[in-house]
């Protein structure tokens, strides 16, 4: 299972970025083998619709699930529209790893 | 950590002079931990002429990109015009059978550019304006300035409000005051956006009641509980009549009135907020009860 | 002949701009044809203070792309070309964002298979009809949450307005920004209204770098004037803005504005102000 974090620093053991459209980085990660590569979310310069920009680019990498703080109306729509499942951090989340952790755990609420 | 933010719907109604009062109150008391103040008012930020920030740290903020014909590739074939809905290919000025882009028209759409048989056109980056963390006495504010006349897509906002939410959050600061703009378009709903709490400054004047009720609707709209204090108040007491109907029919509460005072102009000509420079006029004193009201509101949220 | 066209900005909310703009157009209205636009489609409060009647109402919209399912082939040239992300390919379908298109029409030309037609979004409501006083009167409303104001801006300039029409006077949202400019196209004169306060100055410094950029001729209107307010008078003097009216700041033109009165219903004798200042204008708009 594929799944992105979005990420204030290209690491795992960095703070998870509450944003989704303007999120810093996406962290990759095939949640079984936890194998991992940061990508610069290039959505973050846009002057409108970083929301479906960015969620157009994660929909494009084939993804299952996305973490974040928080989704926007438009990239609900268009990750909901790819069957992308999106998930709200909790208050134990802090950092990427804790937030795969928690995930695999099925801790994690899902955002509808 | 909670956001608050400020709003009016109409100009002018008072927003700012007691957003910098509230900044100043809960530097004196309440809110343990100080506040994170964000001016979202970006192409009118006035915020900072009633805080005198000290600027710590400047950022440049690039916008859209706009079209630009390259005169020497141009071949003049006007292939361009048709496809710009916004009348912004015109001819050039200076060069005979040219085309030139008029950028205070464009949009920014880039029709042109696919249009263009000889690859004249380019899309430029703008910078649009820039955006600051600065030091005042009550807290650290984040604000910006738009260039005149630019777009106003509300990424500038969002870039203040989220570097001011980030701030507070590495610095543990329980709240984040934001100064929104007039209006209820982009800037207004970016200013809004992930609020916990709506702080709308009323004023009870017939074209007053008219914008509360849009801004009331777009807040509804977008899901931001809602408050409401009248300012201006001893102006039009049918007025506030009004609003006060308004308010209980919506089940909104409204939290105090603020009268019409010279002094709060008159404080910010002397660039103080009214609570500090005149601390026992009749609007500092109903600022002073509204603040704690607020901030009662606030906490447990 | 083309009509004079005057916009009354402020930058600053709340400087007073619709009271002088209503003003203006009723003591105008005497001697000319005058037609009234408000362009402050965000929250349009003309119509409190001219009581029109409208008897034309029209649907302001954005031309929205809907793909033909059966002719698209999922090519994504669409999806590129859009500079606004109002376009995803999500799947096999290509998902629109009403609210984030433009209505540029881009997608549309560029779909290599036609598979692209138009549709039209309503974003507002554009009405218009005569004040009481007999002139015409004009005026948008944009839907509550649509994000965008210089549509239905644009789209209300572009309405017909009488032919024997020979002032146009347009009242321009607060902000410095995009809305404005919009408003100020065309415009032959800038009338600013400001209030003689830091924040007033500040904000008419950015109203002074658009019209200084559209090349607009601008005189500015101190309103609520509480003695000499020197750093305002100096910045009009330095930037050759002339000072063309100055109204003072009464509790009683307060609580008449409150009530839904102009500065001329509340003091009459401010009538002939306005038709001098439009003489004033007159010759600085042919300069
Ligand atoms: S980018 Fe769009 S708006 Fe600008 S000139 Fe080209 S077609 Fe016109
Ligand atoms: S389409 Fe290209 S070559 Fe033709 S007039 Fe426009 S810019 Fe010039
Ligand atoms: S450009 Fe046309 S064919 Fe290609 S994806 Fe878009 S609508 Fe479909
Ligand atoms: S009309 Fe323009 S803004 Fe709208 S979807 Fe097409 S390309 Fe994008």
């Amino acid at each position: 299972m594929k799944i992105v974090i979005t990420a204030t620093k290209p690491q795992t053991d960095g703070l998870v970025d509450p944003r989704f459209g303007r999120a810093q980085y996406f962290i990759l990660m095939e949640a079984e083998t936890q194998q991992w590569e940061a990508l610069e979310n290039p959505a973050i310069a846009q002057s409108g619709g970083a929301g479906v920009a960015a969620a157009q680019f994660i929909i494009d990498k084939h993804v299952d699930a996305v973490v974040s703080g928080d989704f926007g109306p438009n990239a609900s729509r268009a990750l909901g529209g790819a069957d992308i499942k999106m998930f709200l951090f909790s208050p134990e989340v802090d950092t990427v790893q804790s937030a795969v952790d928690l995930f695999k755990q099925d801790k994690l609420q899902q955002f509808k | 950590m909670k956001q608050l933010v400020i709003l009016s719907g109409k100009g002018g109604t008072g927003k700012t002079s007691i957003c910098a009062a509230f900044a100043h109150l809960a530097s004196i008391e309440g809110s343990q931990g100080g506040i994170v103040l964000a001016d979202a008012d970006v192409d009118a930020a006035n915020l900072r002429l009633v805080l005198s920030p000290v600027e710590a740290e400047t950022t440049e903020f690039w916008g859209g990109s706009l079209a630009e014909i390259d005169p020497d590739v141009c071949i003049g074939c006007g292939e361009c015009v048709p496809v710009c809905r916004y009348y912004a290919v015109l001819d050039d000025p200076q060069r005979l059978n040219k085309k030139w882009i008029d950028p205070v028209a464009c949009d920014g759409c880039a029709a042109c550019v696919y249009a263009c048989p000889t690859s004249a056109i380019r899309m430029v980056v703008q910078q649009e304006g820039f955006w600051f963390r600065s030091d005042t006495a009550y807290g650290t504010l984040f604000h910006a300035e738009l260039f005149p006349g630019r777009e106003n897509s509300g990424k500038l906002v969002t870039l203040v409000k989220q570097n001011a939410r980030l701030w507070a959050e590495e610095h543990q600061v329980p709240l984040v005051i934001i100064d929104g703009p007039p209006g209820i378009v982009c800037p207004v709903i970016s200013a809004c956006a992930g609020a916990d709490l709506g702080l709308i400054i009323a004023e009870p004047s017939l074209a007053g009641i008219h914008d509360l009720k849009r801004i009331q609707a777009t807040m509804q709209h977008f899901r931001v509980p809602q408050v409401i204090a009248i300012n201006k108040a001893d102006i039009y007491p049918d007025g506030v009549q009004q609003i006060r109907e308004f308010a209980d029919k919506n089940n909104i509460q409204v939290l105090g009135e603020v009268p019409f005072d010279p002094l709060i102009p008159h404080s910010m000509l002397l660039g103080l907020p009214v609570t500090e420079k005149f601390p026992d006029s009749d609007s500092s004193r109903a600022i002073r009860h509204l603040w704690q009201t607020v901030a009662t509101l606030i906490e447990p949220l | 002949m083309k009509p004079i066209q005057i916009a009354v900005a402020s930058g600053k909310g709340g400087t007073g701009k619709t009271t002088i703009a209503t003003s203006l157009a009723l003591s105008l209205a005497e001697k000319y044809h005058v037609a009234y636009l408000d362009c402050d489609v965000e929250a349009p409060n003309g119509h409190l203070f001219l009581h029109p009647e409208f008897n034309t109402s029209t649907e302001a919209v954005i031309r929205i792309p809907r793909i033909d399912k059966n002719r698209c082939t999922l090519c994504g040239k669409c999806v590129e070309v859009c500079q606004f992300h109002a376009l995803a390919k999500v799947g096999k379908t290509i998902m629109v964002f009403p609210q984030l298109c433009h209505g540029c029409g881009s997608c549309t030309w560029n779909c290599p298979e036609h598979a692209i037609e138009e549709i039209p979004n309503p974003i507002g409501v554009l009405e218009s009809g005569k004040a009481r006083q007999d002139f015409h009167y004009a005026h948008g409303t944009l839907t509550i949450s649509e994000p965008m104001a210089t549509p239905i801006i644009r789209q209300l300039k572009r309405l017909e307005i009488p032919p024997q029409t020979a002032i146009s006077i347009l009242d321009a949202p607060p902000g410095a920004s995009c809305s404005v400019v919009e408003t100020l196209r065309g415009s032959d004169f800038a009338l600013l209204v400001t209030e003689p306060t830091p924040f007033g100055l500040h904000d008419l410094g950015q109203m002074q770098g658009i019209v200084e950029e559209m090349r607009i001729p601008a005189g500015v209107i101190i309103n609520r004037e509480n003695g000499d307010y020197l750093p305002l008078l100096e910045y009009c003097t330095k930037h050759h803005l002339p000072v063309m009216l100055r109204v003072p700041f009464e509790r009683r033109i307060a609580e008449g504005v409150a009530r839904g009165q102009t500065l001329v219903e509340i003091y009459p004798e401010y009538r002939q102000c306005f038709l001098d200042l439009f003489d004033s204008i007159a010759v600085l708009a042919n300069q």
